[in-house]
């Protein structure tokens, strides 16, 4: 795939193989994407299809693989500034207060102190967590913890938002208004987001495109255009044109989600663990 | 996982009731020695009657300068407490950067840990000399092992995912260290700290007392030798009080430095 000089982010020929004990695995095969800036992707694919393998990738965590990433057309080999990255685990620090959790990448940069705790205090309102600002992630409930992770991810303000299944840990309410919190951002910022998931619902409400991948080795197979009108919220998941994209998007997915199921239970059968 | 603030614990009447009846039980097994003792069913002689043990505490106080024994002591004890700090956490880190060195020596460590280093004493002496450097490094020896142990606990435990926030901000080795390692560990450190304080209080006391040099040991040995039971069981008693406090100390100074708990 050539270059791309509009997109922002380019994923070029990525392919990921790991040496087990046994032989190679290949984890991601050949996958390429590009993503426009302000765009909102979603991968979306079956537990083991390599959706974290790319995240570690793009995220620059990863860097034996084969292909290129690019940012704005340079290759990045490693951990970027212009990529924010959001975790699946909870990823707060817990002896920091909610404002120095969010001023950490300030910090790092050098900002004055006065001056980064009022850039921290604008993210975690942005986030919807005023009055919390003195909390200790301890004191906070899950969801409130992933809103802190994100408001620290953006504050260093990445050009790129990179989440790996944040909201994998909580409820479907707290979920589905995360959602509506994190697509309001990402329209107020115009922030150009990559989204892995394993999630349907979250992937059509969000995104502009959904990037469907297959069960290991982790391959394109489709590339879903999700044209419902925005700004959106999740009052969307509702309507008919919703449902129609939720119901593809499973067809596609079904198979590849049997494929997964049939090679886990193949493999606990053989090995007594899953792959 | 849901999406609200969790509620702060409020103290309650029924927290009192341990320490209520903890107390009772102290003062009942006092009430009940000094029966015995009284009523001639434990030798007075072996044991003196807590009434006695309460009013020798006058006497060690005045008499034996106990706060002056207890003051040698607790230099000897924040002396320790400083190696330990500095050199059993440091060697703590370094143990942990170079994962052969961890390999090769965690496993001693850990069996050092366990052996009672207190017979080592002779060997202090013939070192050090009969003083009270003999004294701090059979303490600072003592808890050696455990900061060590739980330094490295506690940085190899650091979860993953936070080092890999670190490095999505492209942080240094050094700045990765400091800004995630070390506090992420800190906790468990701490730990490391106090079970390395008081097996160095432990081993302090014990020291003073086997060689009669310094402090509250010593004046143990002194009073046992002048066969002075109820100023002997006295001393011993304040010893057990001095280790009370220097525990509920230790525990109040984990809080204030771990704000966060």
């Amino acid at each position: 795939m050539a270059v791309d000089t509009d997109a922002i982010l380019v994923a070029d020929n990525i392919t990921v193989r790991f040496d087990t004990a046994e032989s190679a695995l290949t984890a991601v095969d050949d996958i390429s994407f590009k993503v426009q800036p302000g765009e909102f992707l979603s991968l979306i694919g079956p537990s083991g299809c390599g959706k974290s393998t790319l995240f570690n990738v793009i995220g620059g965590l990863l860097t034996q693989h084969d292909g290129i990433v690019t940012v704005d057309g340079k290759t990045i080999a490693g951990p970027h500034r212009s990529i924010g990255m959001v975790f699946q685990e909870e990823s707060t620090f817990p002896w920091r207060t909610v404002t120095d959790n969010v001023a950490f990448p300030l910090e790092l940069v050098g900002m004055p102190r006065d001056k980064r705790i009022e850039r921290a205090r604008h993210f975690i309102s942005l986030v919807g967590l005023d009055g919390f600002e003195s909390r200790y992630p301890g004191e906070l409930s899950g969801g409130m913890r992933q809103r802190v992770s994100l408001a620290r991810t953006l504050a260093s303000e990445p050009k790129i938002l990179l989440m790996d299944e944040p909201f994998a840990a909580l409820d479907e309410q707290t979920r589905l208004l995360l959602g509506d919190k994190v697509l309001q951002i990402q329209q107020q910022l115009k922030q150009t987001t990559l989204l892995i998931t394993h999630n349907i619902t979250e992937a059509v409400q969000m995104s502009d495109r959904i990037l469907v991948m297959t069960y290991r080795p982790g391959k394109v197979k489709r590339i879903v255009d999700i044209d419902l009108p925005r700004p959106r919220s999740s009052e969307i998941v509702t309507s008919e044109a919703f449902g129609r994209y939720v119901a593809q998007i499973w067809n596609d997915l079904r198979e590849e989600a049997s494929r997964g199921m049939r090679d886990e239970e193949s493999h606990a059968l053989h090995h007594g663990a899953a792959p | 996982m849901t999406d609200a603030a969790l509620p702060t614990a409020r103290p309650s009447r029924a927290s009192l009731s341990p320490r209520l009846v903890g107390f009772a039980t102290v003062i009942g097994a006092l009430l009940a020695a000094e029966g015995l003792v009284q009523l001639g069913f434990v030798n007075r002689f072996i044991v003196p009657p807590p009434s006695e043990v309460i009013d020798a505490f006058r006497r060690i106080v005045t008499e034996e300068h106990v706060f002056r024994r207890f003051l040698a002591t607790a230099a000897e004890c924040l002396v320790a407490g400083v190696l330990l700090t500095v050199i059993g956490v440091g060697a703590g880190v370094l143990i942990n950067r170079f994962k052969l060195l961890q390999q090769a020596i965690e496993t001693w460590v850990a069996s050092v840990a366990a052996a009672p280093l207190v017979i080592m004493y002779p060997l202090f002496l013939v070192v050090f000399g009969r003083n009270a450097l003999t004294i701090v490094m059979m303490g600072f020896i003592s808890g050696l092992p455990p900061t060590i142990l739980k330094t490295i606990e506690g940085i190899s435990g650091t979860r993953q995912v936070l080092v890999n926030v670190g490095k999505s901000f492209n942080l240094s080795a050094t700045q990765q260290f400091w800004k995630i390692l070390f506090p992420a560990a800190l906790p468990t450190i701490f730990v490391g700290v106090r079970l390395g304080l008081i097996f160095a209080l432990i081993n302090i006391v014990g020291t003073e007392f086997l060689i009669n040099y310094g402090g509250l040991g010593a004046l143990i040995t002194d009073l046992a030798e002048r066969y002075d039971l109820a100023g002997t069981y006295a001393a011993i008693c304040f010893v057990i009080l001095v280790s009370v406090v220097f525990f509920l100390a230790l525990e109040q100074a984990e809080k204030w430095l771990r704000p966060a708990d």
